[in-house]
């Protein structure tokens, strides 16, 4: 089966996820193995994932542990 | 993306708490600290908010700790008590977001993907670079919050669709089209600037010399 760029963007997620039936991913593989755009399509969504998962992209305020930590320093002892 | 069950040591510290040993919880939270603060942060927009909202979590949750049951993630069940509370709290400040106000984003309608022939992949050591780290983060904030939520869960935080579907309170399906949309927004949106970035000094160098 053949299908359109469009329709295999549908299913970019899903395919990096692995979830895909076997056939609707066998048609999409056989589609990005010849097709330049999709495949860039896949790789940059993957790249993205990827750096945007990175721990250094998202972090905690300065000082947040600190203070965490000496709050629950309170709780503990009036816990016990 | 991997998923782990609650390791032994997680287990073996929350049995060591409860039967007395407290200050165990302190080196229990540690690796949870991040995605509780930045899932109350998804939902209360400001650094503030989402701090206090952090800690009455951690300190719920050792409140709580004889309640919580093995067959869920330890990580999982904080984020669950910081999207309750983060809500409890939105609600009692009757804070109306602007969001809930407009029409929900339509989950049917398609995103189209930026369309490059010639990308090449960008190696992790540019989130080095404060710029590219700032333009990460902006495209996530910018994500209309339903699915800003399901791809903070999934793809920064590592939850299985299950769990993410579970702590938001919505169908598996309804993540996996969210998470969709997510990512195709992102890769829209990033695609070409995180192609100019990384093209930028090279352009620069050549313009002096």
């Amino acid at each position: 089966m053949v299908i359109e760029c469009k329709h295999v963007w549908d299913h970019i997620s899903e395919y990096l996820d692995g979830t895909l039936t076997a056939d609707v991913r066998e048609t999409v593989q056989k589609h990005l193995d010849q097709c330049e755009i999709c495949s860039a399509v896949l790789d940059a969504t993957r790249n993205i994932i990827i750096l945007t998962a990175d721990d250094r992209v998202f972090e905690l305020p300065v000082g947040f542990s600190e203070r965490l930590h000496a709050r629950l320093d309170s709780e503990l002892r009036s816990d016990t | 993306m991997l998923q782990q069950p609650p390791t032994r040591t997680e287990a073996e510290m929350i049995a060591a708490i409860l039967a007395g040993d407290t200050q165990l919880y302190h080196g229990l939270i540690r690796p949870h600290e991040r995605s509780v603060y930045m899932m109350a942060l998804s939902y209360m927009k400001n650094e503030a908010d989402a701090e206090d909202v952090a800690q009455e979590t951690f300190i719920k949750a050792f409140r709580g700790l004889a309640s919580f049951r093995m067959e869920s993630k330890f990580g999982t069940w904080l984020i669950s008590i910081a999207l309750n509370e983060a809500r409890t709290r939105l609600r009692r400040q009757a804070i109306v977001r602007m969001e809930s106000l407009d029409e929900p984003p339509d989950e049917n309608a398609k995103v189209s993907p930026a369309l490059l022939r010639d990308w090449r992949e960008i190696p992790s050591e540019i989130v080095e670079r404060e710029e590219v780290r700032r333009l990460l983060q902006r495209a996530v904030e910018s994500l209309p919050e339903i699915y800003r939520q399901v791809f903070l869960l999934r793809d920064v935080e590592e939850l299985s669709v299950n769990e993410a579907a579970q702590v938001l309170e919505i169908s598996i399906p309804s993540v996996k089209v969210r998470l969709h949309r997510a990512r195709m927004m992102l890769q829209k949106q990033l695609t070409p600037q995180l192609k100019t970035v990384t093209a930028a000094p090279k352009r620069r160098w050549f313009q002096w010399s």
